[in-house]
């Protein structure tokens, strides 16, 4: 593997593993990691290993999300839930100020309350890129946003490679997975069999280094290394959902009166519940409240969606009063307009939207029927609408 | 009595609104008043481009974009034109002097109001457009020698609907100054012109190569003031326009004001007319 093979790799046990939570513990760290909870796998604090969905794995295809038992123990089994880690980074809702006032006073004051040190265990390929992604939107433009900046700094991340594959995975096409390439601290591959239970580990940091000088470790051997590169290549191959984005900007921004933005109108419930599980959607809307005596008010910050009609309301109307105008705004915005905002994809490939819709919209198969419809007319037929 | 946080460059926060106090509201039409503010704490006002914007919050109610409408070169205080049509507004004009109201900002990318100097400025207006032009055309008389002739096109619904009518009297005695008044509706009183502002061109005394046109009003009027513009000679990128979408930060977190590749509150909203020519074409953008 280019270059992630380069830096030394240690071997971990299962029992070692236990021991890099207590690590993260004593430096002072609230460790976040996945646990099964309501039915699916989901991030919140983890205290032990036994938090961790130990032999379970997630089977997914659009619109249907379950969690199966697997025949092994693995804790890292699964692919992506519903949340992402911009739970913690980004939270869907946030106190932005509280106010009093008192005849003419007004006294206003910031939200200083200090958010805990954070370590995320078992961010996956996709999810590093989406919070690459958000940096740069809430912290690479013209204002920082002090929210998402008090949240990130100093977080400390132990990534996983995925060693499976689901069917609404697409990483490969975006460019973001299977395998970590770089922002994480410690990097696991997590190895499974019939006799064995341990972890490849790789430090992409000074901070995850000295982790992993404080566990006791032995290096990893030549083909311990290759069985882990052997499982994410397996992972890779798995992955048969593709997005074609050659020209990609172009394609939507020369497309914006396709008809097929009508055909997917028609199955577009405007749910919102892509734009809430994506990791890489960042829109906000900001609500005000105030107690009955008039005196205390506070304004909180919350995600909202662009699926929403309130979303683009000004006086007179929304401007986005149709689905259709909404899947598209969407749709273009994730895979075109942001790549001018902002010089990347918003996409990461993570599949979540796909899964995670009730009707199973496919955000690639729609990419692909604007694309075969447009680029040949003898490719004529299919996908067009 | 009073403490706020004083914003440094270490910890500002662009979310955090500073208490301001109304030192004077002014009626201009049935629903439309002009609210001066001033900063508490004898705090100093950011200077402002003409055509920035500043969000005004009023506590327990909500917060609004609002294009700056004063002067400029007046850098104790804050003037905002706000026309009340919805509850958020409402309670924005019903303040008294004396309260206070979160100020932040200012906001956004104004009129390249330096780009004109030693050319024409044409102001065309349309409605509360005018408010985020005042600015243009107090810049323009307090530098009168930087500047060619000035060109205010001025376009409402009727008679008692204009904004700073006794301004209007006062900028029409000025030198190279022409200024034009349109209203949709005149009744009988009326000896003006009636029609769109864009009927108003054709008395207009307009050197289309020398010029720069900033307009602001309704989409629709923007719209159709551009493309006449266009077809009097001014080139694309000497039309500017002031948009409007919903917008909740003003700092490009909140994505509401998502224009195309646009965000309207910090790429705008003032855009130059090739920017925007292809966008204003499309139907639900």
């Amino acid at each position: 593997m280019d270059g992630a093979s380069v830096a030394e790799r240690s071997l971990l046990t299962l029992q070692q593993l236990e021991h890099l939570i207590l690590v993260l513990h004593r430096r002072g760290y609230e460790v976040i990691g996945p646990l099964v909870r309501d039915g699916a796998i989901v991030y919140d604090v983890v205290d032990r290993l036994s938090d961790l969905p130990a032999g379970w794995t997630d089977e997914q295809e659009a619109g249907r999300y379950r969690l199966q038992r697997r025949n092994d123990g693995a804790l890292f089994g699964y692919v992506v839930g519903p949340q992402s880690w911009k739970k913690y980074l980004h939270p869907g809702e946030v106190r932005l100020l509280a106010a009093e006032r008192h005849g003419q006073t007004l006294r206003i004051l910031n939200n200083e309350t200090t958010p805990p040190r954070r370590a995320f265990l078992g961010v996956r390929a996709c999810e590093l890129a989406a919070i690459a992604v958000q940096d740069r939107v809430l912290l690479g433009d013209r204002y920082r946003d002090s929210v998402y900046a008090s949240r990130r700094e100093g977080i400390f991340i132990v990534a996983v490679n995925c060693t499976q594959a689901a069917p609404t995975c697409f990483c490969t096409s975006m460019g973001t997975g299977p395998r970590v390439r770089s922002g994480y601290d410690l990097a696991l591959t997590e190895l499974v069999g019939p006799d064995k239970h341990e972890f490849v580990v790789e430090a992409g940091s000074e901070a995850g280094a000295e982790v992993s000088r404080e566990l006791a470790r032995a290096t990893a051997a030549e083909d311990v290394c290759q069985q882990a590169d052997a499982a994410v290549e397996r992972a890779a191959s798995q992955i048969k959902r593709r997005m074609d984005t050659t020209n990609i900007r172009e394609l939507l921004y020369s497309n914006f009166d396709h008809p097929r933005w009508d055909n997917v109108a028609q199955r577009c419930l405007t749910c919102a519940n892509c734009t809430m599980v994506c990791p890489t959607c960042f829109c906000t809307t900001v609500e005000d409240v105030s107690d009955i005596t008039g005196t205390h008010a506070q304004r909180w910050r919350k995600w909202d969606s662009c699926f929403t009609q309130n979303f683009s309301y000004i006086h007179g109307g929304s401007v986005r009063s149709s689905g259709k105008s909404r899947y598209r705004q969407w749709m273009t915005h994730k895979l075109a307009s942001w790549i001018d905002q902002f010089g990347s994809s918003g996409c990461v490939g993570c599949g979540r939207c796909i899964s995670w819709c009730p009707v199973g919209i496919d955000i690639t198969e729609e990419v692909r029927a604007i694309r075969e419809s447009t680029t040949s007319s003898k490719e004529s037929g299919h996908g067009n609408s | 009595m009073e403490e706020n946080k004083v914003a440094t460059a270490a910890n500002f926060d662009p979310m955090l609104p500073q208490p301001y106090s109304v030192l004077q509201v002014v009626k201009e039409t049935a629903d439309t008043f002009t609210l001066t503010l001033q900063a508490r704490n004898g705090a100093g006002t950011a200077p402002f481009e003409p055509g920035q914007f500043s969000m005004l919050w009023v506590f327990g109610v909500g917060e609004l974009p609002i294009s700056i409408s004063g002067d400029p070169s007046d850098l104790g205080r804050l003037v905002y034109t706000v026309r009340s049509v919805g509850e958020a507004t409402n309670s924005l004009v019903n303040r008294e002097v004396g309260e206070a109201i979160g100020v932040r900002g200012p906001f956004g990318t104004g009129w390249p109001i330096h780009q004109a100097e030693g050319r024409d400025v044409v102001v065309i207006a349309g409605g509360i457009g005018f408010a985020p032009l005042r600015p243009v055309i107090y810049e323009v008389l307090h530098n009168r020698k930087k500047y060619g002739r000035l060109v205010i096109l001025y376009g409402a619904r009727s008679p008692r609907e204009l904004l700073y009518r006794k301004e209007l009297a006062a900028w029409v005695r000025q030198n190279d100054t022409q200024v034009l008044v349109t209203v949709d509706y005149g009744g009988l009183s009326w000896r003006g012109h009636v029609g769109v502002v864009t009927t108003l061109f054709k008395y207009a005394r307009l050197q289309p190569a020398r010029s720069l046109a900033f307009t602001c009003g309704p989409e629709i009027m923007m719209r159709f003031a551009a493309r006449e513009l266009e077809n009097l000679g001014f080139a694309r990128e000497n039309i500017y326009l002031s948009m409007e979408r919903n917008m909740k930060c003003a700092v490009g977190f909140c994505g509401h004001c998502q224009y195309g590749p646009h965000f309207i509150c910090k790429d705008g909203p003032v855009f130059s007319y090739d920017k925007m020519r292809p966008l204003l074409e499309k139907y639900e953008l």
